[in-house]
């Protein structure tokens, strides 16, 4: 056992390379690394540093697949809380680290000078105290903005707990804030995660949203307050770590939007960490279903389909991991199909696998002109191996097929033949 | 016969609009015109056209106009034929711009699309390295990359937005840009130039490799993104191999790790954490708001942010039954802040009354609603739960003994008196309550507001002004109708 003084001893060697394999290691396991949607801004006045145009780049993608956009690091991965899915927590025996303000200063600006990152996603462990850690965090902030007239990208996650003032300044400080929920229900929260609080968690989320909108309103005198978080507020829930199904999760997510009007919610299935707690025991991450919870979320915020649509053709409250969310509704309601691309409403070709809201689009654009056939919908960009059963259009009926019964065979994978380990 | 229109590889888009106005206003048909540019092959066509200036205004819609732009832009040598050919057809058709479904367009607009991934992706993987002295004022960066298509002029403003403060180049085997003092400038066909080391780019390749996580290979997702072409000119992009091929192997070691003790530190840091963390969000410890915080009687706190107690003096004499917390009541945890509120706060003023010395609650504490789309509608709390909530509006009763209860709305009829029907004919008379005090039936300002008829609205209006008129009356006179409980 190390004692208190070697630890601080062999801490205060670390690099500053040692320090950032170790501190991004801890930040991997957050999804997000959005950049867009915030106010447009650029340095053309040459006073300082960064643009932000409104859609985010993602500078490299890492072999998860994973978009990278931000620098992505914990402040520190030191962590007073012991939260069972978590690779930082108190309990756990993985390396700690701490980079100092003028470390996470520097890093930022000197890969956004390479054209390596689009901003600063800071997040952090539970250090002292809620307050001691969101002042630090706040104060990485201020420094870039104030000292370094850094105009890039910065997505702060506050901590539920932080005083309001500090919740204030990182707020005009930061593009984005983000508070994980984490868990799809308050039980599962105060079973692994015994320190926070669901009802805090979302005091907090309702405090953004009041902030936001205060932000919006211009005073008497027709002055607009300073803006705050202009690319909103997000949130993240792990998947597959609590026995929680999809229904659940995506009705907690629905809440959420409406309650706090969220930019996102972000799925992470839950994956294996080094030094995993007895409690959780490990399994491969549920990937599939990551994606299809993203698929049914899409079709929830841009599709206008309503949660019990969609959780009414999953069979036990989990969405189908062999067909998409949409595939599902329409195979179940095949009643409602074909459809006519040349007379049915946006609201029902928006329903239409295999057609997304650019090709709905360009369809209503085209059809004003004239009647659309087969081969058009393939120009327009329609992915018509998936449409064809579901559309009508000029010479073209997909007659019997719709109604077959072997319909969604047609669309599932074949069975996979078992492999030898 | 055939003629030849070269245009240059810098000022491209200018010289193509020129031009391209020029030979429309003369009437030129596509099929007698080639188009290059000054680095294809020369002597292959027949001899170079005379372009003539614009003799008339060509008008073009919009979004042809910012087709164009993008297209001109291909590698394909046949970008400027197929511009012009659909821009000679849209003189006649404005309409086909539409046409999703046109093969022309189509074509063109799928070269559209290839420009702007190719923009979008320089704007990406450009790899900048410091070339000057880092401690200069104005520092110096020069990056190498192989654009797909001739995007370098297409791109290079967005550098300059964002990089204004500083000297860039960005050198390609085609157009190179050249941002010196805030100045953008081109040059054609500059040799590679070998750039120096850069410590900087070791920590990021560091960064690359830990922020990868193995345990959730998707080799597929990452190669569709960052297409193979671009690697050599990355520097983290070396790792990928060796990330993909160690990552099973770390996946399974994770899964096959045998828990370990926790560090012997772990329960020092957590008591003394605890010990220190105050509280900002007055979350009460104790007592009924404590109590009322942590309900879960009914369901309905699961969907809400908090339940909202009542507010004003605990000495109040005249008591204001709601009927739930809506939208705002719910974010900020103040009974009466969103709309209705304010229509009761207008109605209290015009009655004379202070809102300061009314006590404010509801009948259901926690905020019950559907979500459609990104809104929260409103719902009915069924009786279930206004029975389960009563708990919480007895013990406020029995707390302040007002001398008169005023019940807004069917719902916080039904929770006082126990009957929730017909309140258009039972407002403004007094009931006796369960818990044995006068309330005095009244409107929900909600419903008021909801009345479509304007008219019929003012007369709402007017029904619970003169219901809190009649409340307060009684608490001020306090004579013929007996505290409740005395």
């Amino acid at each position: 056992m190390a004692s208190n003084g070697t630890y601080q001893e062999h801490m205060a060697k670390r690099s500053l390379k040692e320090k950032l394999a170790i501190l991004s290691d801890a930040a991997k396991y957050d999804a997000s690394c959005a950049s867009s949607g915030s106010t447009r801004r650029d340095s053309r006045d040459g006073k300082g540093l960064g643009s932000n145009e409104g859609s985010g780049i993602c500078h490299a993608y890492a072999p998860d697949g994973r978009c990278i956009s931000l620098l992505k690091i914990l402040m520190t991965n030191f962590c007073i809380y012991d939260c069972a899915y978590c690779i930082n927590r108190v309990s756990s025996n993985v390396q700690r680290a701490r980079f100092s303000v003028e470390e996470v200063v520097s890093l930022t600006i000197e890969f956004y000078r390479r054209n390596y990152i689009e901003g600063l996603f800071l997040s952090s462990g539970i250090i002292r105290s809620p307050d001691a850690t969101m002042a630090d965090m706040v104060r990485i902030a201020r420094k870039l903005r104030e000292e370094e007239n850094f105009r890039g990208y910065i997505h702060l996650k506050t901590i539920p707990d932080a005083a309001p003032e500090l919740i204030d300044e990182a707020g005009r400080l930061a593009d984005r804030l983000s508070i994980n929920v984490e868990l799809p229900t308050d039980a599962s929260v105060r079973q692994h995660a015994p320190e926070k609080s669901p009802d805090q968690i979302r005091r907090a989320m309702a405090d953004v949203r009041l902030r936001r909108q205060a932000a919006k309103e211009r005073s008497h005198t027709g002055k607009r307050p300073p803006r705050f978080a202009p690319a909103g507020q997000s949130t993240q829930v792990i998947v597959g770590a609590d026995g929680a199904n999809d229904a659940t999760i995506l009705g907690q997510s629905t809440r959420l939007y409406g309650s706090y009007g969220l930019k996102r919610v972000y799925y992470s299935a839950f994956s294996p960490i080094p030094d995993a707690s007895a409690r959780l025991p490990l399994v491969s991450p549920p990937l599939q279903r990551e994606h299809r919870l993203y698929q049914a979320d899409w079709l929830l915020r841009f599709y206008d389909f309503q949660l019990d649509e969609i959780t009414g053709v999953a069979p036990n409250g989990n969405l189908d991991l062999e067909v998409d969310p949409k595939l599902a509704w329409a195979l179940a309601n095949r009643a409602q199909f074909p459809v006519d691309v040349n007379r049915a409403s946006r609201e029902m070709l928006l329903r239409v696998p295999g057609f997304g809201v650019k090709t709905v689009n360009r369809i209503l654009g085209t059809r004003r002109h004239r009647r659309l056939r087969y081969d058009d919908l393939l120009r327009i960009g329609a992915s018509m191996k998936k449409a064809q059963p579901f559309v009508t259009a000029q010479g073209w009926t997909p007659g019997a097929l719709t109604d077959r019964a072997d319909l969604r065979a047609r669309f599932t994978p074949p069975p996979e033949q078992l492999s030898l380990f | 016969m055939t003629k030849r229109v070269t245009l240059p590889r810098i000022g491209t888009e200018a010289a193509w609009r020129r031009a391209a106005r020029g030979v429309l206003s003369a009437g030129v048909p596509p099929e007698d015109l080639r188009w290059t540019d000054s680095d294809a092959p020369q002597g292959l066509f027949d001899a170079e056209a005379q372009v003539p200036p614009a003799t008339r205004e060509i008008r073009v819609p919009r979004a042809f106009a910012a087709m164009s732009n993008a297209v001109i832009w291909h590698s394909d040598a046949d970008r400027f034929d197929r511009l012009y050919a659909f821009l000679w057809r849209l003189q006649k058709e404005p309409r086909l711009i539409a046409d999703r479904g046109d093969p022309a367009l189509a074509h063109l607009r799928r070269m559209e699309k290839a420009v702007h991934r190719c923009k979008h992706k320089m704007k990406a993987f450009v790899r900048f390295r410091e070339i000057g002295d880092p401690g200069a004022t104005r520092r110096s960066f020069a990056a190498w990359f192989e654009p797909t298509h001739h995007t370098v002029e297409f791109t290079a403003t967005f550098f300059a937005r964002r990089f204004a403060d500083m000297d860039w180049r960005i050198f390609t085997p085609d157009v190179s840009a050249i941002f010196e003092d805030g100045r953008l400038r081109f040059a054609l066909d500059v040799p590679r130039p070998e750039l120096p080391e850069d410590a900087s780019e070791g920590l990021w390749v560091t960064y690359f490799r830990n922020i990868f996580n193995p345990a959730r290979l998707k080799v597929q997702a990452m190669t569709s993104e960052m297409p193979k072409k671009y690697w050599h000119n990355m520097p983290e992009a070396a790792s990928i191999p060796e990330l993909i091929a160690g990552a099973p192997a770390r996946a399974r070691a994770m899964a096959a790790a045998a828990p370990t003790l926790p560090p012997a530190r772990t329960t020092r840091v957590q008591a003394a954490a605890q010990a220190e963390a105050p509280d900002h969000w007055s979350a009460p410890k104790a007592g009924f708001a404590a109590a009322l915080a942590g309900c879960t009687r009914c369901p309905l706190h699961s969907g809400a942010t908090q339940a909202v107690q009542g507010e004003g003096p605990e000495t109040a004499e005249l008591m204001i039954v709601g009927e739930q917390p809506g939208d705002q009541e719910d974010l900020q945890g103040r009974p009466f802040v969103g709309p209705a509120g304010q229509a009761l706060d207008a109605a209290l003023q015009a009655a004379g009354v202070s809102r300061a010395e009314v006590y404010l609650t509801n009948a259901v504490k926690h905020f019950k609603y559907v979500t459609r789309g990104k809104r929260r509608l409103h719902q009915r709390p069924n009786s279930s739960e206004i029975a389960h909530c009563r708990w919480w509006l007895d013990a406020e009763l029995a707390r302040l003994h007002p001398r008169i209860v005023l019940a807004l709305g069917a719902v916080a009829a039904q929770a006082l008196t126990g009957d929730g029907a017909r309140i258009m004919a039972r407002r403004g008379q007094i009931e006796q309550g369960r818990h044995g005090g006068p309330v005095l039936i009244s409107l929900h300002p909600a419903h008021i507001l909801r009345t479509p008829d304007r008219n019929a609205q003012m007369r709402l209006h007017q029904a619970l002004r003169d219901d809190i008129a009649t409340a307060h009356a009684i608490t001020s006179v306090g004579s013929n109708v007996s505290r409740a409980g005395s």
